[in-house]
């Protein structure tokens, strides 16, 4: 098995992603630690900082800018510890290199795994320049400072640029010991500045993935068979061969590694070119086991999944026992269901390849280099050291990106045509051949007492796990039961049980993954449950939190406790800045949720307005507690993009499956939520002091459950399949 | 076939399928990348121009229409990102991936061309069939005014 074909999971990439990051010289030097095994060591003064003799200071990032902000958050934290000013730094992204830590961007981890050696990667790279200095100006250097990119003895003083040279020669600083900023001390971290990628992308000046050009280059696109699983049977090219412009069509192989498609790719002097000469090709294709799947084939699977027994996750307390004593008022179950979503990015998936005999050079837009590197070795049979990835600008990642299909159909291509390649996607391909996000199905069977106190909560789910496509060798549940293993709610029974269903269609980590589905079920059903309690549904959830406690999870014993305290306070702030419990207009309703997801605690309140059967957002407000802050306009931009993301997937898009085939292939039948649509967004941001925690991605899951519970609020009407169907609220 | 039109000020003249949209030519062969593509079917707005002033779908608009026609992209809107909606759009930091700026950016422009003082409903109307997954229309709609607010007499 080669590297690109051993599974990765997001389980085991979000494991590595808390790994310490290794900081190391450009050359190689031995730390000289005793017990721990030798590791290399980066310069910070090479690695990741640059400085000009004219004061140009240089950082790098080493995670992959899609839209979330790291090209600006993290350069902030080592600009903020070395004390120079922002307007002299200029960003770029790091080279693709293991010495630099694990480069994959995803499960909002970038901050939360960078935040301390960034830090220590600027201080260790200050004390140098003030040892340069005092060895410099023959004094000691606890008599130096550092600030705005100069250190200073009494009134002298050097400025970074005049010192970097000797810096640069000095040892590096036990990165342990070495002296970090207090908070109070900070002057970037919690007070933000401007993004460093804004003005490119006014311009149209950002290269993203598809605006690589390399002389030479021609442009290919892939024929994939539109049935999940389906493969090339024969086919004949002659047609698209004998277009002027085109410069071959053959066939490539699937991958069961990085699950691309294979098919019949087809190469050409333009893009447009490629794609008229898809067109011509004649593919007889052998459909395979999935041609009969459609989203009725597995709502019926579902159902009987749920009807059935299914094992049992985690069963604390006697369920069936107290369900059985609840008197019938007081008892509530409900099924929720949840269809698959396409990612979408706006960019659609590429990747430029130039394969020059014993090496090759990549251009990809892709949230994992590291994989993309070992599909493209794997691929071209080049091995790694021999390639060259370089990170683009992305057009969106929100999960889609962290896949290699298209980094090594790339390759595939570019190893037969000795010319530099990109690798289009259509739309269509991109909507056609998502990962997408799992659907599912839930039953919960629950009651309160009279003094509103939940007695009772089973939920039983099914869904595509994303563990069983993937070969994971976690159980199926692994990847879909999400916070539910940490139920921040008390009850005094509680069980979760859960089968896999059987589908064809490709699926992975959607922004928030499980999250997404978790999250809307958990906090519908506690809304339910708190109107079956005749309590208000905020008034319900502060109660039944009930006193502070950490909340772990009994099947990763690794996963951060959830807080209740946090939970709570971050509703009780998107409470109050909502006005919940003033009066609305008749045909208004305000709906609450929150979520805990990637250790970030999220409460949103929607307020609705619905009128002849239809729903306007007019506002949400959300409240998130994340730690420390790092860059906040950037934090409230993240909040906003996955708030509007949660909102078209509960109010306009799905991807629904027939004759084993996505349905929806474009804009015009996948909707997404229009600027008219857009409700007024508000983000407050806890004054945290924690470790900082990520936001990419947790402002979603609380967003469809409080939409859903203002609609029920406004008109008695529980919305429990989404998204939002015309004549739903009729 | 050659086809003939001006492209931010400048002659061009290229030799394709005339039937080939406009954002393929401006994107592969004039190598004006700052135009997008994202979904083919004038569906999205992310590859919006100016042809002879008016806002058009590049993705589904034959080169061959173009033929003496007058041409503005993202990359030509100003030298110094000046215009005063790239203005806008950087004061209010609108862009995350940023793929659909382009094409916001075009289309507001048009729009503020005909309507230099809308109301925030007028600008919801207008830039509601471009798409941003990422989410940024709340500030979208905040740099469409600021720039109405900014420009005064014909600037826009």
């Amino acid at each position: 098995m080669s590297a690109a074909t051993v599974p990765i999971t997001r389980r085991t990439l979000l494991k590595t992603a808390g790994a310490a990051l290794v900081i190391g010289f450009e050359v190689p030097v031995k730390l000289k630690a005793k017990a721990e095994p030798e590791k290399p060591v980066l310069n910070p003064l090479s690695a990741w900082i640059k400085i000009d003799q004219g004061g140009t200071v240089t950082l790098a990032y080493s995670k992959s800018e899609m839209g979330q902000g790291v090209s600006t958050s993290l350069p902030m934290i080592l600009a903020d510890e070395l004390g120079v000013d922002w307007k002299s730094v200029r960003v770029e992204h790091a080279p693709t290199d293991p010495a630099y830590g694990d480069q994959g961007t995803g499960g909002s981890g970038s901050i939360a795994a960078m935040f301390t050696p960034l830090r220590q990667a600027g201080a260790a790279a200050r004390e140098m320049l003030i040892t340069a200095a005092a060895q410099r100006w023959n004094v000691s250097a606890a008599e130096c400072a550092a600030r705005h990119g100069a250190v200073w003895h009494e009134t002298d003083k050097l400025t970074y640029g005049e010192l970097v040279e000797s810096a640069s020669r000095l040892p590096v600083p036990d990165l342990k010991t070495v002296r970090l900023k207090k908070p109070e001390e900070f002057e970037l971290i919690g007070k933000g500045v401007p993004r460093t990628d804004v003005p490119a992308k006014v311009d149209g000046s950002a290269t993203f993935g598809l605006d690589v050009r390399v002389p030479g280059m021609v442009y290919a696109v892939v024929a994939r068979c539109p049935v999940f699983g389906g493969k090339v049977k024969s086919f004949d090219a002659s047609k698209a061969r004998a277009l002027k412009g085109v410069l071959d069509a053959f066939q490539i192989e699937p991958d069961q590694g990085v699950h691309s498609c294979g098919g019949i790719a087809v190469v050409a002097e333009s893009t447009y070119l490629a794609m008229q000469a898809r067109k011509l090709l004649h593919i007889d294709w052998d459909y395979g086991a999935g041609a009969d799947e459609s989203s009725e084939t597995l709502r019926r699977q579902f159902r009987k999944l749920v009807d059935s027994s299914m094992k049992v996750v985690l069963d604390q307390g006697n369920v069936e026992t107290a369900l059985s004593r609840a008197p019938a008022e007081k008892r509530v179950e409900c099924d929720y269901e949840l269809p698959f979503q396409a990612h979408a990015t706006m960019e659609p998936m590429n990747c430029t390849v130039h394969v020059q005999g014993d090496r090759a050079e990549a251009w990809v837009p892709t949230q994992s280099p590291e994989w993309a590197l070992r599909a493209i070795s794997q691929a071209t049979g080049l091995p790694a050291q021999k390639i060259k990835v370089h990170t683009t600008y992305m057009g969106g990642g929100f999960g889609r990106r962290y896949q290699a299909d298209f980094a090594l159909e790339a390759a595939q291509v570019a190893k037969k045509i000795s010319r530099p390649v990109q690798l289009v996607w259509s739309r269509e391909d991109d909507m056609g051949h998502d990962f997408y996000r799992p659907a599912s199905y839930h039953r919960i069977s629950g009651a309160v007492d009279t003094e509103g106190n939940i007695t009772a909560w089973r939920h039983k789910s099914t869904s595509t796990s994303i563990a069983v496509f993937w070969g994971d060798k976690a159980p199926p549940e692994s990847s879909e039961l999400g916070c539910t293993l940490q139920m921040p709610y008390l009850a005094k029974s509680y069980r979760l049980e859960y089968l896999p269903a059987d589908s064809a269609v490709p699926r992975a980590w959607w922004r928030s993954v499980e999250a997404s589905v978790i999250g809307f079920v958990m906090e519908s059903y506690v809304d339910e449950l708190a109107h079956a309690a005749g309590v208000d549904p905020y008034t319900f959830r502060i109660r039944v939190l009930g006193e502070p406690r950490m909340v772990k999870n009994p099947s990763d014993k690794d996963a951060i406790p959830l807080d209740t305290a946090r939970f709570k306070a971050v509703l009780q702030l998107a409470a109050e800045k909502s006005g919940w419990g003033s009066a609305l207009p008749s045909g208004r309703g305000r709906g609450i949720a929150a979520h805990y997801s990637f250790n970030s605690y999220v409460s949103n309140v929607a307020e609705v307005a619905v009128e002849n059967g239809h729903v306007r957002v007019k506002r949400i407000v959300s409240a998130v507690d994340i730690g420390t802050p790092v860059n906040p306009d950037g934090i409230r931009a993240q909040v906003e993009s996955a708030i509007i993301y949660g909102l078209t997937a509960a109010l306009k898009s799905q991807i629904t499956i027939e004759r084993g085939r996505a349905v929806q292939n474009n804009f015009n039948q996948f909707t997404t939520l229009s600027m008219k649509e857009t409700p007024q967004i508000e983000v407050h941001i806890v004054p945290g002091t924690a470790a900082p925690t990520g936001i990419g991605e947790p402002g979603l899951p609380p967003t469809a459950p409080a939409l859903t519970n203002a609609i029920f609020a406004a008109t008695g009407k529980r919305i429990r399949r989404l998204p939002l169907q015309a004549g739903d609220l009729a | 076939m050659s086809i003939s039109f001006e492209v931010n000020g400048e002659k061009k003249s290229v030799d394709v399928d005339p039937k080939t949209p406009l954002l393929w030519v401006l994107r592969d062969t004039l190598n004006l990348t700052g135009t997008k593509y994202g979904c083919g079917i004038a569906a999205c707005g992310a590859c919006t121009v100016h042809i002879d002033g008016e806002p058009a779908r590049s993705c589904a608009y034959p080169v061959a229409s173009v033929q003496g026609k007058r041409i503005t992209t993202i990359e030509g809107l100003s030298t110094d990102r000046s215009h005063p909606v790239q203005r806008a759009w950087i004061a209010e930091q609108v862009p995350q991936c940023g793929y659909c700026q382009s094409g916001q950016i075009m289309t507001a422009i048009a729009f503020l061309k005909k309507n230099p003082k809308p109301t925030a409903a007028d600008v919801d109307e207008a830039m509601s069939n471009n798409i941003c997954r990422c989410g940024t229309a709340q500030r979208i709609r905040a740099a469409v005014l600021r720039a109405a607010a900014s420009a005064s007499g014909g600037e826009l």
